[in-house]
């Protein structure tokens, strides 16, 4: 649809790339899951107008204002639907959601188990850092049970949800984990999420060094942590071993924990219309209504 | 039979046929009898003898069924409501005889199935009643156990017999309505229509026939109100759209999920409705007006989507087919209670287009109007209707879909520069890029919630927090000027001016006719356009002592209705008054009339 010719355009500068200097704090985590969807932009010859970043509301999700390309700053918790809506009219864009763990699991949660199990083709990083930065230290849906928030100043006593295992079994078909402090990894997991056809979900560890400073330590070896990948013999179509692996959160394991192929929303929708299309082909779109019309003389 | 039989006489069968200007049938069953199927046939066939039509319907709210009727009022002149009162009265059980024989006319007839109702002696003094075995002949002329199966169509006969209404059309509806089921259902259905056809009408002694239409310049179409609006999408150019189910507004998603893929398009259920509205806003944004909808419930849920698309200047079609409320409230009845929510439901200053269409074929058109409106002013547009115009038959013209058909696909044009939210754009209407549009300048847009530059970044200028307020309420105002200037139904000047909006104009038309034969002053107006409203309404009302704004919802605490609110804080004309109701039934013309009689008695 793009009207311009793909004629020998080079790769996009960072610098033609970027746009608002990021406001988020020193040290946070989403800096390297910016720098490396650059990277990833840069990588893969994706121009400006080839692909959409669309987030929700969160610290992570400012996402959008430093990206130099066409994105949208939705509301808290419904990225998915709104990027679904335009990864399935606009099916020329390769579609990018960023957003937080509140913003995924908590107001979003039954948007992320729908968008999962329809297969949306498009691509969404959470970037976990299982607090809420923006509202400044509110226990999250993914705060381990103990962590001491403005909402919860005895430490927080619901049990924390599982991203791998909602996933899995919500019926993504790419399912992933890495962190911020691995930019090699990161960059892997975003490409192999982005080459998936289908909802390919990943979560970042990003963390929030304003408000849970230390919370991924264990899986960061300048830390003092072990940064573990998934074990070699792990078969990510395995969807009972993904599951099993998935029952560690912190620091848990990294890298493709689930992937198959399903057919995708888009792909379920288009044989449906194939089907139709058989009939009204060589027909004006008014001639296609009239013949509602003729039944209702 | 308003008018008199006249004295054209011809002699059918023994029976006398009188000539008659127009009829209003009610029938009264269960709904699993298929009452809405007679009805159906009936309007169609007026439609197809050039007739006006115009239906009316309850349905119980729970699936196992329940009472229900259908009334419809067939024409061979104008027709602006589906009738106060019946000529006749179609009552196949005790409690469709007890529950309506109040809206049967002096002097009309009862049509009864002798095995279920017992009439009421008294009754059968002022009504001329007509029993008849409908159950058992149905079962006689079809044969089996199929106990009240083809009852309606035996029915249908019936009436046909009765308004000697074109026999072959009808058979040829009946005969299109089973196309593609087993050949015999048809069969039996005839043989049904037949029978109620075949049964002497000798008590009734007399026949009816319709005057001759006056002929029209083009065919007529018979739709009801979330037809002829799902059609008006599809015409304007509408291909993805997203919602989740609730009545009255599931016809409109389940219609177009059921047409988009003939034109490559999709229409998606969601989980709920604010996945769903935000999925049209973002398919919207990618270029093409997108289309949610619900009814009241839904469009709670929708509020703070569409307060984002208003601040973001997102175009977007949203319905809501109102019912009663609020919360699940009465879901199959009417009522006009969401004009608050669709002009007003957002949080923070957040104006947004409402449009209300007031019959069947302005659905359609109104669809159209709208979609081009939310892609001009870039700007949501709420169309609201409700469950008597969704769910009522009308018959219009054919329009003309060759040159009305829209191609509204995105416009991927490169570009030098963009600026979304352009501030010196006159009237502060801007457009967006959609992406996937190359900008030359390297510099691309964000639409977002936040508020913003003209970039889309966020800005927490006191200046430009008032200078984009003020783009957001320009560019509407900018509209309402540009709107078609609004008419009064009868003369300009009078003593009562009766104001309305959305289904309502039918009952206050007909009022307006009625009372002007009585020697009363009073004209009507129809408010199309409720938000922005559109300029010279203040020099209809000069022209009136009164007026009154009559609406199906609640008066409240103060005593003025949703539309009635809105003008007097627009106008502070003291003049301008409410008349409301809630029962969840249509306005009723002579209803309309003795409130204003009661308003005007009260000064
Ligand atoms: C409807 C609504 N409710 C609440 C908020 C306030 N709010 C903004 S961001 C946020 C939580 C952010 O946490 P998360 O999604 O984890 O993102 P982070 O800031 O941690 O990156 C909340 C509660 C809002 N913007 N909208
Ligand atoms: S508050 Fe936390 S998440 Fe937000 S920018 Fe600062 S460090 Fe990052
Ligand atoms: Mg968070």
């Amino acid at each position: 649809m793009s009207a311009i010719a793909d004629i020998e355009r080079k790769p996009l500068t960072k610098k033609e790339l970027a746009a608002d200097h990021p406001t988020w704090c020193p040290g946070c985590g989403d800096f390297s899951v910016l720098a490396l969807y650059f990277k990833l932009l840069q990588k893969r010859g994706l121009h400006h107008e080839k692909f959409a970043t669309v987030a929700g509301i969160g610290c992570s999700s400012r996402f959008p204002y430093f990206v130099q390309a066409h994105g949208t700053h939705y509301i808290h918790g419904r990225a998915l639907p709104y990027a679904t809506g335009i990864a399935l009219s606009r099916q020329d864009l390769d579609v990018f959601v960023f957003g937080g763990d509140g913003d995924a699991f908590s107001i979003g949660g039954n948007h992320f188990n729908h968008c999962a199990r329809k297969n949306v083709n498009l691509t969404y990083c959470v970037m976990d850092n299982n607090v809420y930065g923006l509202t400044k230290k509110q226990t999250s849906p993914t705060s381990p049970i103990g962590f001491k928030s403005k909402t919860d100043m005895w430490g927080a006593v619901d049990k924390p949800i599982n991203p791998m295992q909602q996933a899995i079994s919500a019926g993504a078909t790419f399912v992933a984990r890495t962190t911020h402090t691995n930019p090699k990894h990161l960059l892997a997991m975003m490409e192999a999420a982005m080459d998936h056809k289908g909802f390919a979900f990943i979560e970042c560890l990003s963390e929030c060094t304003e408000f849970y400073d230390g919370a991924f330590d264990s899986s960061n070896p300048r830390k003092g942590g072990e940064f573990r990948e998934l074990p070699e013999d792990h078969d990510p179509t395995d969807e009972n071993a993904a599951y099993a692996i998935s029952e560690e959160l912190v620091p848990g394991y990294f890298g493709v924990y689930y992937q198959i192929s399903r057919p995708t929303k888009q792909d379920v929708e288009a044989e449906v219309n194939a089907k139709f299309l058989e009939k009204t082909k060589g027909l004006e779109d008014w001639e296609i209504l009239q013949q509602n019309f003729d039944k209702m003389k | 039979m308003s008018d008199n039989p006249t004295a054209d006489e011809a002699v059918s069968d023994n029976l006398k046929v009188s000539k008659i200007h127009e009829a209003v049938i009610r029938i009264a069953g269960n709904s699993q009898d298929g009452i809405q199927s007679i009805g159906g046939f009936l309007a169609r066939l007026a439609g197809r003898s050039e007739q006006e039509v115009m239906t009316f319907m309850t349905i119980p709210s729970t699936i196992s069924g329940g009472p229900s009727i259908f009334q419809v009022r067939l024409s061979s002149g104008e027709v602006l409501t589906s009738g106060d009162e019946a000529d006749v009265l179609m009552a196949f059980y005790q409690h469709s005889y007890d529950n309506h024989v109040d809206f049967v006319k002096k002097d009309g007839i009862i049509l009864y199935d002798t095995a279920h109702v017992e009439p009421d002696p008294e009754l059968e003094k002022r009504f001329r009643h007509i029993g008849c075995p409908i159950a058992e002949l149905t079962v006689e002329a079809i044969g089996g156990t199929a106990k009240d199966k083809g009852k309606n169509i035996f029915a249908l006969g019936l009436v046909a017999r009765m308004f000697d209404l074109d026999s072959e059309r009808l058979e040829g509806l009946i005969a299109e309505r089973f196309k593609g089921k087993p050949e015999s259902v048809t069969e039996t259905a005839l043989s049904a229509f037949h029978a109620g056809h075949a049964y002497p009408l000798t008590t009734l002694a007399e026949i009816y026939e319709f005057e001759e239409p006056k002929a029209r310049d083009c065919e007529q179409v018979v739709a009801n109100g979330n037809e002829a609006l799902g059609y008006g999408i599809l015409a304007a150019g509408v291909r993805f759209g997203a919602g989740y189910p609730i009545t009255p507004w599931s016809d409109i998603m389940e219609l177009l999920r059921r047409e988009l893929p003939k034109y490559d398009g999709m229409f998606v259920q969601c989980e709920d409705e604010i996945a769903a509205v935000s999925m049209a806003i973002g398919a919207s944004w990618g270029g093409r007006v997108a289309i949610t909808g619900s009814s009241g419930p839904g469009i709670a849920l929708k509020g703070e989507a569409i307060g984002w698309a208003v601040m973001a200047e997102i175009p977007l079609l949203v319905i809501d087919v109102q019912r009663g409320g609020p919360s699940t409230g009465m879901p199959t009845n009417v009522e006009q209670s969401d004009l608050n929510i669709a002009c007003f439901g957002g949080h923070g200053d957040s104006p947004r287009v409402v449009l209300a269409p007031s019959s069947v074929e302005d659905c359609f058109y109104t669809a159209i109007e709208a979609v081009n409106i939310a892609r001009k002013y870039s700007t949501p547009v709420i169309i609201l209707t409700d469950q008597a115009i969704a769910t009522r038959i009308e018959a219009f013209g054919m329009p003309k879909l060759k040159e009305i058909c829209q191609d509204i696909s995105p416009d991927l044009t490169p570009r030098d520069d963009h600026k979304p939210y352009d501030l010196s754009a006159p009237d502060g209407i801007t457009q967006h890029a959609a992406p996937g549009t190359f900008i030359k300048s390297g510099k691309y847009p964000v639409v977002t919630g936040l508020e913003h530059n003209e970039m889309g970044h966020p800005s927490g200028s006191p200046k430009m927090h008032l200078d984009m307020t003020a783009k957001r309420h320009n560019k509407l105002k900018a509209l309402g000027r540009d709107l078609p200037k609004p008419e009064a139904y009868g003369p300009d000047e009078g003593n009562v001016l009766l104001v309305g909006w959305g289904s309502t104009q039918g009952s206050l038309r007909e009022a307006t006719e009625q009372a002007r034969k009585d020697g009363d002053s009073i004209s009507a107006l129809t408010i199309r356009h409720i938000n922005p409203l559109p300029e010279g309404l203040e020099n209809i009302f000069s022209g009136f002592n009164h007026v009154f704004v009559v609406e199906n919802n609640d008066g409240g605490l103060y005593g003025y209705g949703q539309l009635c609110s809105l003008l007097r804080a627009r106008f502070c004309d003291p003049k301008i008054e409410g008349i409301n109701k809630t029962d969840g039934l249509t306005w009723r013309v002579k209803d309309v009339l003795a409130r204003v009689k009661e308003k005007l008695e009260e000064k």
